[in-house]
């Protein structure tokens, strides 16, 4: 038997902006992790990989991260995607700032 | 210092206008990023972890006042009103967006600047002594030489799509800080027998995932030959570059596999071939760029004001102390504005820091600046006279740090915060240690000490050639940080040594702390540098400092 399957996002950058997106059930891409769709089947996955890589005039650079439900949606596993929802820390710029102003 | 001709200018602005319709036809879809990327990459735009990432060349690190004053424009027009300065003498964006890139680059171009060849596999921005033209211990400026290297390798048609990047350091003086022997090609100052300047050419050298320190391939190279040399150096590589493995590509790897001896042999050939094709047209260029070169004239004043302001103001005369290198004229300095003041993010200045930086070289500078490779901001040539306003116009700017080669003055590149390519990341390291030293009071004792931090393998931190190098890597999912002691920078460079397994991130502050105490007790006197400490004592004792204690604790 296979190991259990580490559920996934599905992320991006924003063709404009280059800031990182993730893409929700409702097929939107969202600035905020926790609204992203979490998939915890592998062939669904692919899927909703796939539909993201056809989005050419929107992202750029989609992949499957792993990621975990939290109390508000999914987080990630990995540092350097928890960084990706975050910004920089020498600076409070990127997202921390963003979703602050919002 | 060297302006753009009607045909650099034209060129650049016909550049701005291609790629401007490029990123139109990205942003309406008819460019897929397959498509886009390389073109981007080309014009120095990167996609990073939180952003678009402009990367700007700055030709052997000089600036005029006019350039960086743009380039404080850009920061606050397109970006978050500060630039990065890197240890290639480039200056980073982090925050632009990609409809306003054509926009950063007219502006650039409107003071002879660009992102040519910032990126892509093809000779990039030519590195020098940043103390060029003003050091006292030069033998010649060798920008001119450097400026004659960016003319032709830009748009260089044979040279677009070498095996993999390559890169140029220069330097005129004997005492090398451009870190020649860590480039592709090094390139060093020296005289013959007739003590007639040439260039020791050294070639194979580089950090990354396989370092090495390059190699002596000619002693002296006469000055009229070196086009045609480093031509038949880049053609032999062309052809004898590996391109079936990335990790195998760059020519330290070209010249490691087939030995010194074989690829000299094929260079020499090459070299009887070009020769001929040389008719001397580039030594015509070069004594036309060297006129825009020409020294400034330099003032004879008297500098008793400055001698009496040292006296008077300690803070002040720890700064002279620190801060200020030998110039080649009377009465002159050179003086290095430190990026590094404890607790901030190396090599990074805010738009009103780089005015700050641009009026000083305007009324005191000769108009002149400098990046260094260290991430930190030259003025060249100051009458030791205006030190004392320069002095009071960098405390006023949060500029006046007096901790140029020190422990404090690290170099760290962008890492997990910015870079796309980081296993970890390497500013806030820098930063704990800074500040950590600054609380100990310990920063003037302890004497010279690089220490150079890079978040990747890549090595853009140059960790390999610090006294202590710190990389960053991800273990299991967990920052980790290894250290290497005893590398070296200069001309008598050297790879450090890895000491063992590395540190998670709360420990490698106080594992450096112990290494630097440690030091000091081990000196064989305030005069010895940790550097040669380490090479009197080896490895051992440091090692022990690492991890003997962590095994006491432990217990
Ligand atoms: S060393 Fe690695 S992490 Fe640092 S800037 Fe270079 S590629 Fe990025």
């Amino acid at each position: 038997m296979s190991r259990a399957y580490i559920p996934k996002v599905v992320t991006a950058n924003h063709l404009i902006a280059g800031d990182s997106v993730w893409l929700t059930a409702d097929d939107r891409w969202s600035p905020v992790m926790t609204e992203a769709e979490l998939i915890d089947d592998e062939a669904h996955a692919a899927i909703r990989l796939l539909f993201a890589q056809h989005q050419k005039a929107v992202v750029v650079g989609a992949y499957l991260a792993d990621a975990r439900m939290g109390t508000h949606g999914p987080e990630p596993v990995h540092f350097r995607e928890a960084f990706r929802t975050r910004g920089p820390s020498n600076y409070p710029h990127g997202k921390q700032a963003d979703i602050r102003n919002v | 210092m060297y302006s753009y001709s009607e045909f650099d200018d034209a060129f650049l602005r016909e550049r701005v206008a291609q790629f401007r319709a490029q990123v139109g036809r990205r942003i309406d879809g008819s460019l897929t990023e397959e498509e886009f990327r390389p073109l981007r990459l080309m014009n120095g735009l990167y996609l990073q972890l939180h952003a678009y990432m402009l990367r700007v060349a700055i030709p052997y690190g000089t600036l005029s006042a006019t350039q960086m004053r743009q380039l404080a424009m850009i920061a606050d027009r397109w970006d978050k009103g500060y630039g990065h300065f890197t240890t290639r003498q480039n200056i980073q964006f982090n925050w632009p967006q990609l409809r306003d890139v054509p926009d950063m680059l007219q502006a650039l171009a409107d003071v002879g600047m660009h992102a040519i060849q910032t990126s892509g596999n093809t000779i990039r921005n030519v590195t020098a002594d940043h103390f060029a033209g003003a050091a006292a211990d030069e033998i010649e400026d060798p920008r001119p030489v450097a400026e004659l290297l960016r003319q032709w390798s830009t748009d260089h048609p044979e040279f677009q799509f070498l095996p993999r990047k390559f890169k140029i350091a220069i330097t005129g003086a004997p005492n090398d800080r451009a870190v020649t022997r860590a480039h592709d090609i090094g390139l060093r100052m020296v005289r013959n027998d007739r003590g007639e300047p040439g260039f020791e050419v050294i070639v194979g050298g580089g950090l990354g995932r396989t370092p090495m320190i390059g190699q002596t391939i000619r002693d002296f190279l006469p000055k009229a030959e070196l086009l045609p040399y480093l031509e038949a150096i880049l053609s032999a590589y062309n052809l004898m570059g590996r391109r079936d493995n990335k990790y195998k590509a760059r020519i330290k790897i070209t010249v490691f596999e087939n030995g010194l001896d074989a690829f000299k042999g094929e260079v020499d050939d090459t070299y009887a071939r070009l020769r001929p094709g040389f008719s001397g047209f580039d030594q015509e260029m070069l004594s036309e760029i060297a006129g825009h070169f020409a020294p400034p004239v330099f003032r004879v004043a008297p500098t008793d004001g400055y001698d009496a302001a040292r006296r008077a103001d300690p803070v002040f005369r720890s700064w002279t102390d620190t801060n200020l290198a030998a110039h080649k004229a009377d009465g002159y300095a050179i003086v290095s504005i430190s990026l590094k003041k404890q607790g901030a993010t190396p090599g990074d200045a805010t738009s009103d820091q780089m005015r700050v930086m641009a009026d000083l070289a305007e009324r005191y500078g000769h108009d002149e600046l400098r990046i260094s490779h260290e991430q930190n901001v030259i003025l060249p040539h100051v009458h030791k006279s205006d030190l004392p306003a320069i002095y009071a116009a960098l405390l006023g700017a949060d500029l006046a740090t007096a901790n140029i080669g020190l422990i404090s003055d690290i170099i760290a590149c962008p890492g997990m915060d910015y870079c796309s390519l980081a296993t970890a990341r390497s500013i806030p390291i820098a930063q704990d240690i800074a500040t950590r030293f600054d609380e100990l009071g310990l920063e003037q004792a302890i004497g010279p000490l690089k220490i150079k931090i890079s978040g990747c393998i890549n090595a853009c931190g140059h960790h390999h050639v610090g006294h202590i190098g710190i990389l960053g890597l991800d273990r299991a999912g967990v920052e980790n940080y290894q250290i290497t002691l005893g590398g070296d920078h200069t001309e008598t460079a050297a790879i450090g040594e890895k000491t063992g397994p590395g540190f998670a991130a709360d420990a490698i502050v106080p594992a450096i702390e112990r290494l630097v105490t440690g030091y000091l007790d081990l000196r064989a006197g305030p005069d010895e540098t940790f550097l040669e400490t380490y090479r009197r004592l080896g490895a051992a004792p440091f090692k022990a400092m690492l991890y003997d204690t962590e095994a006491s604790d432990a217990a």
